[in-house]
């Protein structure tokens, strides 16, 4: 098994001034990390990290690099690592962004680079929060199909303008971005959250669902939309582009429709 | 080797107790609140524009302003009732606003409560005051037998 696996030479002629194919620009940045570990110290405290990376890489793959080849305590959430798990949501200089989907070079590489925790939740380690409050906001709005009639033989039919109603909320992946950009979540973590309502929205104006009053009476709470107070971070911060202000809004006034 | 205890994901008791929702409230204050602010907002705009131009661009302006002016405006029911109209709504629409500010900011239970007590005393002396003012101004005090400079005033 010693046998030499070369790389097949190359069937194109390159001139030499086009250089190795695939060759990316590298730049370097400081990332700025900001670490938590209640083991060690009850203080949080920032650390910088000194990479070459490549143009095209994302924040996550800077972390990667961190924990892979500089420090392998540095703490983060991913799954997919390609926006669709909603896993690695954090604070990237000063918003809430999916690390996976931010590239490097779309930031400010002259300046360090800051990675925070997402706000407003208890954070548990370096980048890791406790969620548990956020869903358990989630599971209030009842985030499921309710649906009283007879148990129909194939699937339950809509068509494309009641499909259309709600498509802008069905692309939530349960990232909390916008949860923990609201001003409102950050002073008590009382209030329900965009996400919530995002999610109540998806059912509160589906035709085939027909337990919206009940999600209407659970969102009038007190802690309920109202408390909302149209600053835009959440949709500012939503990865996916919901426009969660405007869902907001739409939840308010079918409660407002059903009462008067 | 022992089995290890690993608590379930879903289980309520697992949230920090700062996060838990005490005491649901299923009234409708905050919606009235809402709508409210939304619906004073309209009336004070046509309110306040209104006031600013009979008092100071109608006839002769500013200049016009003083004492004997306002005796006048308050001798008419109609700018009694735009005043203590613009008065409450102003003071109720401010009132709310400050509330939900309070609500947004004040970290503690304790602080909350005492910041909105000192707000609706405020307000409530304010609003008392202003309609008692409106109601019972009288443009030729007399105070123990002898009237007031003014000079406006019937002899």
């Amino acid at each position: 098994m010693s046998a030499e696996l070369a790389e097949p030479a190359s069937k194109i002629e390159l001139p030499a001034h086009v250089g190795g194919g695939g060759e990316i620009p590298t730049f370097d940045i400081t990332l700025r990390v900001r670490r938590y570990d209640p083991e060690v110290s009850e203080e949080a405290r920032w650390d910088d990290f000194k990479l070459t990376m490549y143009g095209t890489d994302r924040v996550l793959d800077a972390l990667h690099k961190i924990k892979w080849e500089v420090d392998g305590s540095v703490s983060f959430r991913r799954s997919c690592a390609h926006g669709v798990c909603g896993s690695d949501a954090m604070r990237i200089n000063g918003r809430n962004r999916l690390a996976c989907k931010t590239l490097l070079k779309d930031l400010d590489t002259t300046k360090p680079i800051t990675v925070e925790p997402i706000k407003g939740l208890p954070v548990e380690k370096d980048l890791i929060v406790d969620m548990e409050p956020f869903f358990q906001s989630f599971r209030e709005v009842m985030p499921f199909l309710i649906n009283r009639g007879h148990e129909p033989t194939k699937e339950r039919l809509q068509s494309a303008e009641d499909r259309e109603r709600f498509d802008d909320t069905t692309k939530c992946i349960l990232c909390a971005a916008c949860t923990s950009s609201c001003p409102v979540f950050w002073t008590d973590g009382q209030y329900f959250g965009p996400a919530a309502i995002v999610n109540a929205h998806r059912f509160i104006f589906d035709s085939r669902d027909d337990a919206g009053d009940m999600r209407l009476e659970i969102l009038n709470d007190k802690e309920g939309v109202w408390r909302c107070r149209t600053t835009f971070n959440c949709s500012e911060a939503c990865p996916r582009g919901i426009q969660v202000t405007q869902a907001i809004a739409e939840v308010k006034q079918a409660i407002l429709a059903r009462k008067i | 080797m022992t089995a290890t205890q690993i608590p379930s994901p879903r289980s309520g008791s697992t949230i920090a107790p700062q996060y838990r929702r005490t005491g649901s409230s299923r009234g409708n204050f905050e919606m009235l609140a809402w709508l409210f602010m939304r619906l004073s907002g309209v009336v004070l705009v046509v309110l306040i524009f209104g006031h600013l131009f009979v008092n100071l661009l109608v006839g002769e302006g500013i200049h016009a302003i003083d004492f004997g002016f306002v005796a006048g405006k308050w001798a008419d029911p109609f700018w009694q009732f735009w005043d203590l109209a613009m008065l409450w709504l102003a003071m109720l629409h401010g009132t709310n606003g400050v509330r939900t500010i309070i609500n947004d900011y004040a970290e503690k239970d304790a602080t909350r409560f005492w910041l909105k007590m000192v707000l609706y005393a405020a307000a409530a002396v304010i609003i008392i005051l202003g309609t008692l003012v409106i109601f019972t101004f009288n443009p030729c005090p007399v105070v123990d037998g002898v009237q007031l400079p003014g000079g406006f005033c019937p002899a």
